[in-house]
């Protein structure tokens, strides 16, 4: 039955790869300097690789805007992204799968009566705009340098030739890496929640997660996509790129690659975290968007003269139309799903405030003197309880966050099976042994277990200046919380 | 097998370079044979004839290898078409080098005393605005900044050989001792010679808008 739900996601994959290779690889192939079959190879296994070693981050962005907790809810918000990426490009109107998914995932909040994250989204809303505009400045610098070392070396016509195809053929290498990396989320990143798959070990020497399983199968969807279909978009859209010029388009491939890579890495944000540094967004992006804002960059730079900003009004539009149409369709037809097939399009999430919820919430120094009467009540879903706090007083965002999180319910049981289905590769041994004595221990909340963890020891303990464990540990919590949810308190 | 193993692999750039040298000595062979047959030495005339024809064998040779390099494996095809027209181009000026001197062994004009020194003249106009093509090209595809340098003076020896032609010409009508008939095939004559130095400016127009589509 999951692959059956998965089928959306694969199908959303599919177009990825058939439209998207093109930005990466389109330039080598459109001007026959790759073979297709070569570089279909290439782009391929790169996609694979950057989506199972580096999906993770955007993932983490689209899961704080929306947590989808059911298949077929999951499924839909995946159908509704690819139909309406399908009807506006029916209809004329540039479109990018990153916006479409951002749109239907907010039509499941809606529709599931959960709350969007409004920093979340003002973070991806950003990033969007962002995205094009970093792309033209990286392509600027980038076109300086290349025109300043072509002139400062006179390389011969054919070395110049010869390097420009290696380096398009590296940019695509690169780019293929970062375009699995940074859209492998919009594919995958709604099954995450739902995902049935456990962790597992290879040979005993590294481990892949769940969300990597899930981001394997939808990147080799992605590689169908880039094998059966970007042949003919490659021809087309690679030539009319390139029709710039050799350096031009090198430099737009290049700049295209850095940026994607920008927004999906975790060691570079892990990198800037631990010099103390602003991060970058982990966020997934439109590749074609990234493009278009590099060319438009270098267009700038030579006079401006030939910039279509009938283009560039299209993807502004874009940023809100897309999302928007999504996520109309996504709540309708999870309504038409829920309603006419009879299918659980969601897990209500329940909040409840009781004596331990209000004395938990004191200990990080808010007051619940205005909520204290609501002990022992429960509500249906988080607009519900959201409803409920606004009435009583006003509140911050990052307080009402404390507040939900410390409400939501989450029943856990400690169970030897479901102990079972965590790798020994996951965890630390000390960190395996205080589980162990949890054993047979029920909980309503996730910061009970939590704190149950804490109190048996450092090692489920969050260290001062060590943010790359404490990443770790917010994981390893994040799939307890996960592998131990027993369905008797929701 | 010893000799295949030790030839040296040439690579495009040096093929290129190669061929264009070839078309500079087919000039040069052109201009060595003109002043043999003026001075009436027929027989290093002679020696210079069968020299232009090797060279424009070789060349072509060389034009057909590296065309047969450009279309398989190198070059993104906007740079290659350029690169295609240009060494066709060029063929074209060695093909016409070695028409012209041929045509001096067929048709064996008598070119009389008062005219052998323009001739020499215009000779030497049209192998400078070729040379001047030659360096215009070589540096298409070393330096590109630089092909503007030369291809102004292709038109300047374009419109010096134009100069002279003219008044040959002038002198030859002007005659009165000769047949028309000597008159007009002398005529021919150096409207042919005249014709490699305009080609040369249109190939040096040309390489112009290559330089201006590839500019950064």
């Amino acid at each position: 039955m999951f692959i059956f739900f998965l089928s959306s996601g694969l199908f959303l994959g599919w177009s990825l790869g058939a439209n998207d290779a093109s930005n990466v690889f389109g330039t080598a192939v459109g001007s026959r300097m790759i073979r297709f079959r070569t570089a279909a190879i290439w782009c391929s296994i790169f996609i694979i690789l950057g989506a199972v070693i580096s999906g993770a981050g955007a993932s983490h962005t689209l899961g704080k805007l929306g947590a989808v907790n059911a298949m077929a809810g999951a499924f839909m918000v995946a159908f509704a992204a690819g139909m309406s990426v399908y009807l506006m490009t029916k209809a004329g109107y540039p479109v990018s799968t990153s916006q479409a998914i951002v749109g239907a995932i907010i039509g499941w909040n809606f529709f599931s009566g959960s709350l969007t994250d409004y920093n979340a989204l003002g973070k991806i809303f950003i990033t969007w705009v962002a995205c094009p505009v970093l792309t033209a400045i990286i392509a600027v610098i980038l076109y300086l340098l290349s025109v300043f070392a072509i002139k400062h070396f006179k390389f011969h016509m054919f070395k110049l030739d010869r390097i420009m195809r290696y380096g398009l053929f590296l940019a695509g290498v690169f780019g293929s890496f970062s375009l699995g990396a940074n859209n492998i989320a919009n594919v995958m990143g709604v099954f995450i929640p739902v995902s049935p798959f456990s962790d597992i070990s290879i040979f005993g020497e590294f481990s892949l997660s769940s969300s990597q399983q899930l981001f394997f199968i939808g990147s080799a969807a992605i590689a169908v996509g880039v094998i059966t279909y970007s042949k003919r978009v490659m021809m087309t859209v690679g030539k009319g790129i390139f029709e710039l010029s050799p350096v031009m388009a090198f430099v737009a491939v290049w700049s295209h690659s850095i940026v994607l890579f920008l927004f999906a890495s975790q060691g570079l944000e892990q990198f800037l975290l631990n010099r103390g540094l602003p991060t970058i967004p982990l966020v997934p992006v439109s590749s074609s968007q990234a493009i278009v804002g590099a060319v438009i960059g270098m267009g700038l730079l030579k006079d401006g003269q030939n910039i279509r900003w009938s283009k560039v009004a299209g993807i502004t539009s874009g940023w809100i139309i897309t999302p928007i149409i999504a996520c109309l369709i996504s709540f309708i037809a999870l309504f038409f799903l829920q309603n006419v097939f009879q299918q659980k399009t969601f897990q209500p999430v329940r909040f409840g405030i009781s004596q331990q919820v209000l004395a938990s919430i004191r200990t990080t120094g808010l007051s619940t003197k205005n909520f204290d009467d609501l002990s022992g009540q429960t509500f249906a879903n988080a607009s519900q309880f959201k409803k409920i706090l606004d009435q009583r007083m006003e509140l911050t965002e990052a307080s009402r966050k404390v507040i939900m999180s410390a409400a939501q319910i989450h029943a856990m049981k400690i169970t030897p099976d479901a102990r079972k289905r965590i790798s020994k590769d996951m965890l630390s041994l000390e960190q395996i042994q205080a589980l162990e004595r949890l054993k047979g221990r029920s909980y309503l909340h996730k910061w009970q277990l939590k704190r149950d963890l804490e109190q048996q020891g450092a090692q489920w303990q969050a260290r001062a200046k060590d943010p790359e464990f404490n990443r770790n540990l917010r994981n390893k919590l994040a799939h307890l919380y996960k592998t131990f949810k027993s369905d008797d308190g929701s | 097998m010893g000799e295949n193993i030790l030839k040296r692999k040439i690579g495009i750039e040096k093929q290129i370079d190669d061929f264009l040298d070839k078309v500079s000595e087919s000039g040069l062979l052109f201009k060595c044979g003109v002043d043999y047959y003026l001075k009436d030495n027929m027989e290093d005339f002679a020696h210079k004839l069968e020299q232009i024809t090797e060279t424009e064998h070789a060349g072509d040779a060389l034009r057909r290898s590296v065309e047969d390099v450009l279309y398989r494996r190198t070059l993104i095809p906007d740079s290659r078409g350029d690169v295609m027209e240009l060494i066709e181009n060029m063929d074209s000026l060695l093909d016409r080098f070695k028409g012209a001197l041929w045509r001096f062994e067929i048709e064996y004009p008598e070119i009389c005393a008062p005219f052998v020194e323009d001739f020499k003249a215009l000779v030497d106009c049209v192998l400078e605005a070729v040379e001047a093509l030659i360096r215009a090209s070589r540096a298409f595809f070393k330096d590109m900044s630089a092909v503007t340098n030369h291809i102004h003076k292709v038109a300047f020896w374009e419109s010096e050989s134009d100069n002279i032609a003219t008044r040959l010409q002038r002198s030859i009508f002007r005659n009165k001792e000769l047949r028309l008939s000597h008159r007009m095939q002398l005529r021919d004559f150096v409207r042919h010679v005249d014709k490699i130095a305009d080609r040369a400016e249109d190939l040096a127009d040309r390489l112009n808008i290559f330089v201006i589509k590839r500019s950064l």
